[in-house]
């Protein structure tokens, strides 16, 4: 089958134009007949929900959270990026459009992107319409700080809780069309199937979390904006329940993965501190405005940092990238800091971790609040102490976290970070119209693989799932359904439903009679640390293959040794756990195929065998300029199709940040 | 920070479902490291008793960072556990020392049924906000953002009140069981902003019968909410909330 990512023809600024004024509509009589199954309420669900419900559509909500607003949007700390240039620096569409597919290391799609720079101003507008309190000046203006991998102010942000308050707009809006009856929000259920009839996405099998219930729901459409699978690494950013399950049911029933092995391994993360882990805590990339990373420059160097003088530490994100910086993109800065701390001048009893210092700038602030207060000969101390009140201030909220989590102050001492698997630009392949490749079914936000290529800039997460949800999928949905106005709904006792539900209560029993030895737990730690060790931050054939062998004898000891307790016909979060663990043990073998198929390196995708002599990740245009789709053919058994990446305006160079 | 180990004895709360009446359950767990989170230690708990053969706790949780609400474990009378302005997920277990007893319980409110063990229905939560906790605007007709100049005060006052994470701790601490801290929280955030302030009368009004309705109690200014609260919400938001609902009662309560 060809890949057909419908972009439309004609110049790239153009494109979205133009399929907005020539796409087919929908009567208002006709949507309220039309139903949508949307999948995960985080900010592109939420956002499709309400801005669907608002058009008139039947639509129903799914999350296995107890509430919508806990989706893990939620957590986004730093900002969201729009081409706004109300600073007046020199932004517009095009450079955001630039920034993003540079970002991306020339891995996207042109005409997903430049849409996506597009909208992005309207968002924020949307955003402030609905009362999101985004951080303001003292002249009542929208406040910008810059991300990594720009050199202008475009990051919107409300305090380090950028996410939850953008979700809760959304949240907001999808809680009004829920009380006005246009949305139906099934809480605690979890999709386990979809269920296609004559090749469409017809609806979904989901199990009622609290009941153990299997229950069937019929959609003319069906939206996965169901995240990323981060957690395939078992440790990760990703909240304890992102999962991959419903993406992976999907996928299975003809959906093509696209670009699998693009992994985002954020930089400044609190580090491992023992067996016991479970989740790592991001520290925003906001912390980069303003902090220095350093390590000493001698190897095994285990003085206090307070006690390593000026000259004695490296700052080698200052000294290998002079032109942005602290601020380089995070695939550049996780290399790195690993780098650094592989040759030996880690910091912190593991040694697997690199200083983000904010002693500099806590000095800096404070002198300019002394001139500003006209405090003269005002002592180290005076201007440490308002230094620190101006950092409170900006980053306060992370910087209690981080002593919450290590018992350590950080506006006493540097904190410790080392890079943790953060975000997935690979997903579900779609095209233009964020459709899979079954006709029917659509990927919103980072479940989806299109707009962010190989490495994603901070704050465009939060601007790609609201753009995706708010202003690409109601006109491109419409143009499918326009075509599908004659459907009536199809009774879910119709023989596609109960195949497909008898498939997964199967599934499900097999999975309760195993009866083993080991815990679900278990078997995801072991599945996290093959990942990690060789699909991880960087990568090698000999490596990629072992993990390959390595994670089909894990799956096979899963499915003869796993122990589930309790029953299936109640609230059981061992049993959910299990099901989503068992779906990532067939991912994780995906993603090391298509890391091994990637002969370059790419952004997020480092590949040792491909770099320069500095270490530099080093791509092979000739060969790899193209996203890979993978088939589901069974066990293991996976084809590789290729969409080619044609840039037309933009010409692809080797990515510097010197 | 020195690290050490200590062993624990865990009364927690057991209830199979909606129906069972519900039970403690003493546990005692070995080598937990004082870096461990307190979900972590639950975690420990929770892999021994599967090793063992026996049920887990069933317990809420999601991001651990401290943000989606999820977690909501009422810890030796105290929602959330001892530390100030910390939810469950974040209260690391230096608290604790070697040999201590901790009890576990579930949310206890009326409008939170229990669903197993330490596991809540907060759904309640969601209809408040259905009845009224949103700005009716449809997407794709806003003005360009700084086209509505808002003082810095007035912004950063609505963002501490929007800050809640709806986990249900003020209602869980309150002898009452009143959700007024949430519903002001709410009520504020939008009540602060021009743009809430078309519907505003309607929505205090609406949302405060819709917390009734849920089975909520009635506030009298005891404060628990807000010594309980993980993110630090004032009762000033009480306060402002009762102007704005006596408000939109003596002006003949809707907005027409």
């Amino acid at each position: 089958m060809p890949l057909n990512s419908k972009i439309p023809a004609g110049e790239l600024n153009k494109k979205w134009e133009d399929y907005k004024s020539s796409c087919k509509l929908v009567n208002p009589a006709n949507k309220r007949s039309l139903e949508i199954l949307v999948i995960g309420t985080g900010l592109a669900g939420a956002s499709a929900a309400a801005a669907l419900g608002e058009l008139g559509y039947k639509v129903k909500t799914f999350c296995f959270q107890d509430s919508p607003r806990r989706a893990h949007s939620i957590a986004a700390q730093g900002g969201i990026n729009a081409a706004k240039n109300y600073q007046n620096d020199g932004d517009s569409v095009h450079r955001l459009f630039y920034d993003t597919i540079k970002g991306g290391d020339y891995r996207a799609r042109e005409g997903n992107v430049h849409r996506l720079a597009e909208v992005s101003a309207n968002i924020i507008d949307q955003c402030v319409a609905q009362g999101v309190p985004f951080a303001r000046e003292y002249g009542g203006l929208l406040s910008n700080r810059s991300f990594g991998g720009t050199q202008v102010q475009r990051t919107f942000y409300a305090a380090g809780q950028t996410g939850q308050q953008l979700l809760i707009g959304a949240y907001q809006a999808l809680e009004r069309q829920i009380a006005l009856g246009n949305v139906t929000q099934y809480s605690r259920h979890e999709m386990l199937e979809l269920v296609t009839i004559d090749g469409k996405a017809r609806g979904i099998i989901a199990r009622d979390l609290v009941s153990g219930k299997l229950e069937r729901f019929f959609g003319h459409a069906v939206l996965l904006c169901t995240g990323g699978y981060g957690n395939v690494f078992y440790l990760s950013t990703n909240a304890m329940g992102c999962n991959v399950t419903a993406a992976w049911k999907a996928h299975k029933k003809g959906a093509f993965f696209g670009n699998p092995c693009y992994t985002q391994i954020h930089p400044t993360c609190i580090p491992v501190s023992g067996d016991h882990q479970s989740k790592l805590t991001l520290m925003s990339e906001s912390l980069r405005n303003d902090g220095r990373i350093w390590v000493p420059k001698a190897q095994n160097d285990t003085r206090k940092p307070g006690d390593i003088p000026e000259e004695e530490r490296d700052y080698y994100l200052e000294r290998r990238y002079p032109a942005f910086g602290n601020l380089v993109p995070r695939d550049v800065a996780s290399r790195a800091a690993k780098e650094r701390c592989d040759a030996g001048y880690g910091v912190g009893a593991s040694k697997m971790a690199v200083y983000l210092d904010y002693a500099a700038a806590i000095e800096r602030y404070g002198k300019i609040e002394v001139g500003k207060q006209g405090i003269a000969n005002a002592s180290k101390e005076t201007i440490t102490q308002l230094g620190k009140d101006v950092v409170k201030e900006k980053y306060g909220n992370l910087f209690d976290m981080y002593a919450k989590i290590t018992g350590e102050n950080p506006y006493e001492v540097p904190m410790r970070i080392y890079p943790a698997v953060h975000y997935t630009m690979g997903g579900i392949w779609v095209d233009y119209e964020l459709m899979t490749t079954v006709p029917g079914l659509y990927a919103l936000g980072e479940a989806n693989f299109s707009d962010h290529g190989a490495n994603r800039l901070g704050a465009s997460a939060l601007m790609q799932g609201l753009a995706d949800g708010y202003f690409v999928i109601p006109y491109t949905l419409g143009n499918y359904l326009a075509d599908d106005i004659r459907t009536k709904s199809i009774p879910t006792d119709h023989p596609a439903f109960a195949e497909a539900e008898k498939s997964v209560s199967d599934r499900i029993n097999k999975l309760m009679n195993i009866k083993g030895k080991e815990s679900v737990e278990s078997f995801h730690k072991r599945l996290g640390k093959i990942m990690w060790d060789k699909c991880g931050m960087a990568r090698n054939a000999e490596g990629l293959k072992q993990a390959i062998t390595e994670i089909q004898a894990l799956r096979k000891e899963f499915w003869s040794n796993v122990f589930i307790p309790g029953d299936v016909d109640e609230f059981n979060p061992e049993l959910d756990k299990a099901g989503r663990v068992a779906d990532f043990l067939e991912l994780g073998e995906l993603m090391c195929h298509d890391a091994l198929n990637r002969n370059e390196s790419c952004g997020g995708h480092f590949r040792e065998e491909y770099q320069t002599e500095e270490g530099e990740a080093l791509r092979q245009d000739d060969g790899y300029m193209y996203v890979a789709a993978w088939e589901y053919k069974g066990e293991s058994q996976f084809e590789l199709h290729k969409e080619e990446l044609i840039y037309d305006v933009v010409h692809p160079s080797a990515r510097s940040y010197k | 920070m020195e690290h050490y180990n200590m062993n624990l004895t865990l009364k927690v709360w057991k209830q199979k479902n909606n129906k069972d009446k519900g039970r403690f359950e003493t546990y005692k767990v070995k080598d937990i490291s004082s870096e461990m989170s307190f979900l972590e230690m639950f975690d420990v708990l929770n892999e021994q008793l599967i090793a063992e053969g026996k049920e887990p706790v069933a317990f809420d949780h999601d991001c651990r960072e401290g943000i989606c609400g999820m977690c909501s474990m009422h810890i030796d009378g105290r929602a959330h556990g001892p530390w100030h302005e910390t939810t469950t997920c974040q209260l690391h277990m230096r608290q604790y020392k070697d040999g201590d007893t901790i009890v576990v319980e579930p949310w206890r409110a009326n409008a939170f049924p229990v669903i197993k063990d330490l596991v809540t229905d907060r759904t309640s939560f969601d209809r408040i906000i259905q009845a009224g906790g949103y700005i009716s605007v449809n997407t794709g007709n806003a003005v360009d953002a700084n086209s509505l100049p808002i003082e810095k005060q007035k912004a950063d006052e609505a963002f501490a009140a929007a800050a809640c994470i709806g986990c249900g701790a003020c209602a869980a601490a309150c002898p009452n069981a009143s959700a007024m801290l949430f519903v002001s929280a709410k009520v504020s955030h939008l009540a602060l902003l021009p743009q809430g302030d078309p519907e505003r009368k309607m929505r205090a009004m609406n949302m405060v019968n819709q917390m009734d309705k849920e089975g909520f109690g009635s506030c009298t200014n005891i404060g628990a909410c807000e010594a309980e609260c993980p993110k630090g919400i004032s009762l000033e938001n009480i306060a402002r909330l009762n102007r704005e609902y006596l408000g939109a009662v003596f002006s003949g309560s809707s907005n027409e």
